[in-house]
């Protein structure tokens, strides 16, 4: 298990360096100088500027302070405001982790149950209800269903609040609609993976010793049919991103997508590779506690890991 | 008569599934009417650009089915034309990621070892790296707009699933007989892989494009939502979406045609990759 840890450890900091080493090229062929402006500057302005950003040291010098800069956490600085990309993300990032934190945690249990249940009654009307409901999530956008919970639910009925985060039912909508889609996968892995433990030895055993058909399901199965959610749960995290995006922008949340989509449309280069390190970062982490849950999950593994046969 | 071979019996069962034959037709209807519909519409007097000025963001009526949006176009045309693009992006994207996929999948799995073990680790890699975010600051930072590029960078984030299914494929296929009887016959380690054991990986890797159609289209929303994907004097669902999505207080069927046309293909698509997986694995897990 340590050496699985280990090992994913170090994958996952050359990774990180991998993609700040990209981000770095990416910022350098931006077009336009982050200085290009209307007027033009006074010489010794521009010159205090450039030092400010090292821009006029070699390519290569540039590069080991951009790197060094992130060994100690500094991600860079805005080209729109004069703030750091590190004190953006801390002011926004709350916001989005809740956010990102209620919607996979609602996929994770109402997939897992709408999976389990349809299951255990295979091949009936609920399981083909429950699962034309989990292929409805998976096929309406976010951007269609976030609009139209803004326009009926909210400001229709009246029944929550449109785009606020000082109250706590100002996330059910958002979560709800960043994590149907994931919820509608989860579903569908859980139904599977269920059926197809349901089927396995152990589970007759289990039947054979007189377990009621409840502890069976939940009990004997639940542990191993969900073994394909959890590793679901990674790539998840990671389309939660891009699902954050649409939904904090739809939902005026002031997360670190809200942010994001703002700075494509500024072209504040520094925020945007700022932001991708930190984003691969998060889900470097992110990943690395999936894999730790699975291994806890699926003896199986645990046993590969530690070099057991 | 014709012979029946494993296609033809999966044809069948697909045929018997009422419920997927039904989203096979569906999505033909929708490919059909974005193909001719703009054309047809053209006889009724209604085009994409013709600017109804009596009539902005009008309520669906006779004169317009689906209504018109702020600029008094009418939007059945513009839900018409804006399918064209998006499936075809759909189309060519998920052609790139099945031109990548299978070809990365099979040659790690045909290759084994190491160099399968590191294939796989990028593929691994790959699943849990934020994609979208990192193409959204490519394309920024290049200020590329264009659809080649579009589709292209869509279908070369989206081969990953399609990877893993054609390596399970080929690590099952690469020992059976018919492949040794190639091997006897003298048949090069390519003309094996590329004629023999990738045909035979058609059935999951069918299934898989046809889900990964749908996908590919909400990439593409999303790329259109950010301002990144298709650009103002063409239309596509996604830009629709995105239009309608900002007007839903006011008029409301200026999201709901382009949604409604976007989510029913999606679905087909979806359900149709399920009737296609029982058909063509009668053990499945049904």
């Amino acid at each position: 298990m340590l050496r699985l840890i280990v090992g994913r450890l170090v994958g996952g900091v050359a990774v990180l360096a991998a993609v700040a080493t990209i981000a770095f090229f990416l910022l350098h062929a931006a077009p336009g100088g982050p200085f290009d402006g209307e007027r033009r500057l006074q010489p010794s302005v521009q010159r205090n500027i450039e030092d400010r950003y090292h821009l006029n040291d070699p390519l290569w010098r540039q590069y080991t302070t951009y790197m060094r800069g992130l060994a100690h956490g500094d991600l860079g600085y805005s080209m729109k405001r004069p703030e750091s990309v590190g004190a953006i993300i801390k002011r926004h990032f709350p916001y989005s982790l809740i956010l990102g934190a209620l919607a996979i945690g609602f996929a994770a249990l109402f997939g897992t149950a709408m999976g389990v249940v349809a299951a255990a009654r295979r091949n009936s009307w609920l399981d083909h209800g429950v699962m034309a409901i989990a292929m409805i999530g998976i096929s309406v956008p976010a951007l269609v269903l976030g609009p139209l919970a803004i326009r009926y639910l909210a400001l229709g009925l009246g029944w929550l609040p449109a785009a606020r985060v000082d109250q706590a039912a100002g996330y059910v909508a958002p979560s709800v609609i960043l994590g149907l889609i994931y919820a509608g996968t989860i579903a569908r892995l859980a139904r599977t993976g269920m059926i197809e433990t349901l089927d396995a030895d152990f589970i007759r055993t289990a039947r054979a010793k007189g377990a009621s058909e409840r502890a069976v399901v939940w009990r004997h199965a639940l542990r191993l049919g969900v073994v394909p959610v959890v590793s679901y749960l990674g790539p998840a995290t990671a389309g939660l991103v891009s699902g954050s995006f649409v939904v904090e922008k739809i939902f005026q949340i002031p997360g670190l997508g809200f942010y994001f989509i703002d700075s494509v449309a500024s072209r504040d280069y520094p925020v945007l590779t700022g932001m991708l390190v930190f984003y691969v970062g998060l889900l470097i982490a992110l990943n690395l506690v999936v894999d730790v849950a699975y291994g806890w999950l699926d003896p199986r593994v645990r046993a590969r890991a530690s070099g057991a046969p | 008569m014709t012979p029946r071979g494993p296609a033809r019996d999966a044809w069948r069962r697909l045929r018997a599934n009422r419920g997927a034959t039904a989203c096979l037709v569906g999505f033909a209807v929708i490919v059909v009417a974005c193909a001719v519909g703009p054309v047809v519409c053209g006889w009724f007097g209604l085009d994409a650009t013709r600017l109804d000025l009596e009539l902005l963001a009008a309520a669906p009526s006779p004169a317009h089915p689906l209504g018109t949006d702020n600029l008094g176009r009418d939007l059945l045309v513009r839900v018409l034309v804006g399918g064209r693009i998006a499936i075809a992006m759909g189309l060519f994207a998920t052609a790139v990621a099945l031109v990548i996929g299978v070809t990365w999948g099979a040659t790690a799995a045909y290759l084994g070892g190491r160099v399968d073990d590191v294939m796989m680790r990028v593929v691994d890699t790959l699943y849990g790296f934020p994609i979208i975010p990192f193409v959204v600051v490519v394309r920024a930072v290049f200020d590329t707009r264009s659809l080649v590029s579009l589709f292209l960078l869509i279908g070369s984030i989206s081969w990953l699933t399609m990877a893993r299914i054609v390596r399970g494929q080929v690590l099952s296929l690469r020992h059976r007989e018919f492949v040794e009887a190639a091997r006897a016959l003298g048949a090069s380690r390519g003309r094996i892989l590329w004629r023999h054991i990738i045909p035979n990986t058609a059935g999951p890797v069918v299934v898989y494009a046809t889900v990964l159609v749908p996908q590919t289209m909400l990439i593409e929303t999303f790329m259109s939502f950010i301002g990144l994907g298709v650009q103002a004097p063409l239309a596509s669902w996604g830009t629709l979406v995105t239009e309608g999505s900002t007007q839903v207080a006011v008029s409301p069927w200026v999201l709901a045609g382009p949604a409604v046309a976007m989510g029913a293909t999606i679905f087909a698509l979806n359900f149709l990759g399920d009737g296609l997986r029982d058909a063509l694995d009668p053990r499945g897990a049904r």
